[in-house]
């Protein structure tokens, strides 16, 4: 697995991502190559650049009308792009159509033939494919197995649960062994535990089959659970391309800070920036950080830094915040502290704080200092003037 | 205690008068919708030869000569061969169309749209005088030809219509899913998308088939002795006899036409039928 990161904005130079030394190189399972997509007017897609390996689990995670349906419609081929071109395994898609493309599609609303039972659902794309009539009957029951649906054949989609219908769709997009599979947003009508166990399933099966997978949410803790690198994407762009682990400790900007996971604000100024180190004056202390994410911020900027309340700490002694208990928020396993802290953005910090005792030790009113490693702040340009 | 006991009691008493009233509309509604179908049917068992109400005696001849009588066999039979045609050119021609004006936008789509609907507001007389003239410069009064287009274009709008819903209720992603799965365009028509648009395509057909056969106004001026259809045939015959052999027709009719229903609901469901389920 390449856990490299990619920066959007700094494009794979072209020696490296020329198709051919992919395809001898093995790596390139799908390639978006600086697609743009207008509809009218908007820009549904700008120039967006994505080298996804193969066998690899990518996550295109972003708000509601980011793009991620176009992003994905353009490589089933559903959608021409404006410009830039993409790959698949190394060839050039721009003039195969969707049908010869091989590549599974699974819908949010399943997409289920209505008028076809559910082995016909899942063995048409081999009877499309003239495939013989005895391996067609092997390879459903293969695909019903693999999603735990053998002998539901003869029913009806409209008979089955929403789960179910969701592994027919699963099974028909796979039986086909598809080159990459997509899916989008497969799991928000289902239900809570039911979504927490298809999300394991397609894991399960996504490792066993090995077959890239480009999977779409707007829903951050699926994104961190399943993916083996998220592409975060707003307004028509991908703001950062990376691990689970790198997108939520080391994001790359402030949308994506905020909108992987819970962060707390604080804002300070850049005391100066030596190699690649920078100095953070804060309210209550100063601190240094990595200076990658300050590029071209001179000394005396305001910054603001970004921790995760997972990173903040109650201190014992002497801290880089204080501020005074407001409530706790009981979550099972951990309990979320609210510090009514000045300094902060928002006047709050949340303190992400394991176990359950946390509202008897430091009980509301309580005077706490804060504290947290450099290592876990981020810091970025401040968009408040 | 008893006070709130007593107000529920009256206002339960007010429902039932409301409930009472709404009944007694739904059936009178009900009755003035049925009324004159019962008013012909009895009448069709009068023994005398003029269409008085009630009967005193009681026959079945006219039922006999309802069945005789040429002009209304060979007018039954002329309205068969020009419906099946018309409805069923109606079908492939209204489909394509719907097809068109749902798949693609082109110039003058919004043109088209409102010429393929325009027999909705032009008037039958006028439609089947137009066709009249026409059919006169090139001596085809007395073709079956013309009747038969003369009817395609008065049902195209319903037909269109029918297939033109079926299409827009159509999940274009099941389309979408058969392309991903390896169908090329003319299977996918053929496998996911006509299979689903069966039910619209039969009821617009079945729709186009009931107006064509009862449609008399434009078929008075477009047919002629040999072309002639059942309800015109009937027109001309009220014209000599007033006795009581149409309301013998009516009952035939009434019978034949709730057979065909019940065996088309028997095999294909009515909501299918007539495509309720699928209107929004
Ligand atoms: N066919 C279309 N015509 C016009 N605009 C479109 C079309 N499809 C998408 N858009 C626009 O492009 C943008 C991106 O849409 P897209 O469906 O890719 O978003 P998304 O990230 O999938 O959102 P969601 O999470 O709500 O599904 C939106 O602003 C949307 O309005
Ligand atoms: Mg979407």
């Amino acid at each position: 697995m390449s856990a490299e990161r990619i920066d959007p904005r700094e494009p794979v130079s072209p020696a490296v991502s020329a198709p051919v030394a992919d395809a001898a190189a093995r790596v390139a399972g799908v390639q978006i190559d600086g697609v743009t997509k207008r509809f009218g007017d908007a820009t549904a897609l700008h120039e967006a650049w994505l080298k996804i390996a193969d066998g690899e689990f990518m996550t295109l995670l972003g708000p509601s009308g980011c793009g991620k349906t176009t992003l994905l419609n353009l490589i089933a081929g559903f959608l021409e792009a404006d410009g830039g071109e993409i790959f698949v395994g190394g060839r050039l898609m721009t003039e195969t159509a969707p049908y010869d493309r091989e590549i599974g599609v699974v819908f949010q609303n399943y997409a289920l033939f209505p008028h076809m039972n559910v082995a016909k659902n899942v063995g048409y794309g081999l009877r499309m494919r003239g495939v013989a009539k005895r391996e067609i009957e092997t390879r459903v029951a293969e695909a019903l197995a693999l999603v735990k649906l053998d002998g539901f054949g003869e029913r009806k989609p409209r008979q089955l649960s929403g789960g179910q219908q969701q592994r027919v769709a699963l099974a028909r997009a796979l039986v086909i062994r598809p080159k990459v599979l997509l899916l989008d947003e497969p799991f928000s009508a289902l239900d809570k535990n039911l979504r927490g166990a298809m999300q394991v399933e397609l894991k399960e099966i996504q490792r066993r089959l090995g077959v890239t997978t480009i999977f779409v949410t707007h829903d951050q803790s699926e994104a961190l659970s399943m993916s083996d690198r998220i592409a975060v994407m707003s307004q028509g762009r991908i703001r950062q391309v990376g691990t689970p682990d790198e997108i939520y400790r080391r994001p790359l900007d402030p949308f994506v800070a905020s909108f992987v996971g819970d962060v707390n604000v604080l804002p300070g100024r850049l005391e100066r920036r030596i190699g690649e180190t920078a100095t953070v004056l804060i309210a209550e202390g100063r601190l240094s950080v990595s200076a990658d994410t300050l590029e071209g911020i001179a000394p005396g900027a305001a910054v603001d830094l970004y921790v995760r309340p997972d990173a903040v700490r109650i201190a014992e002694g002497e801290g880089l915040v204080s501020g005074t208990v407001a409530t706790h928020v009981y979550q099972g396993s951990h309990v979320d502290v609210l510090v009514d802290v000045a300094a902060a953005r928002g006047g709050r910090v949340t303190v992400r704080v394991p176990g359950h005792g946390a509202s008897t030790r430091w009980p509301a009113g309580t005077r706490v200092s804060l504290d947290f490693s450099p290592a876990d702040a981020v810091a970025f340009a401040s968009d408040v003037a | 205690m008893s006070d709130p006991r007593k107000r529920l009691i009256s206002a339960k008493a007010g429902e039932r008068l409301l409930a009472i009233a709404g009944w007694t509309v739904v059936w009178l509604v009900v009755a003035f919708i049925i009324l004159p179908a019962v008013v012909v049917g009895i009448s069709a068992f009068n023994d005398r030869a003029i269409l008085s109400f009630p009967p005193q005696a009681w026959s079945t001849r006219w039922f006999a000569r309802a069945f005789s009588y040429r002009d209304f066999s060979e007018g039954f039979r002329n309205g068969l061969i020009i419906t099946a045609f018309a409805s069923s050119i109606a079908l492939v021609v209204g489909a394509g169309f719907a097809f068109a004006l749902d798949r693609y936008s082109f110039r003058g789509k919004m043109a088209l749209e409102a010429v393929l609907t325009s027999p909705l507001v032009i008037p039958h007389f006028t439609i089947g005088l137009g066709f009249l003239i026409l059919a006169a410069q090139i001596h085809a009064t007395r073709t079956f030809a013309l009747v038969i287009v003369c009817h395609v274009v008065l049902v195209l709008p319903f037909v269109m219509r029918s297939v033109y819903v079926s299409l827009r209720n159509l999940d274009s992603r099941l389309e979408l899913a058969a392309a991903s799965l390896g169908a090329r365009p003319g299977r996918a028509l053929f496998t996911v998308t006509l299979p689903l648009l069966i039910p619209g395509l039969f009821s617009g057909w079945l729709f186009a088939a009931i107006l064509s056969f009862n449609e008399f106004t434009a078929s008075l001026f477009v047919t002629a002795q040999a072309t002639q259809t059942l309800p015109v045939a009937m027109y001309n015959y009220v014209r000599e006899y007033a006795d009581p052999t149409l309301a013998a027709l009516s009952v035939i009719y009434i019978v034949v036409t709730a057979l065909l229903l019940t065996i088309a609901n028997a095999f294909l469901g009515l909501g299918k039928v007539l495509n309720v389920e699928h209107v929004r």
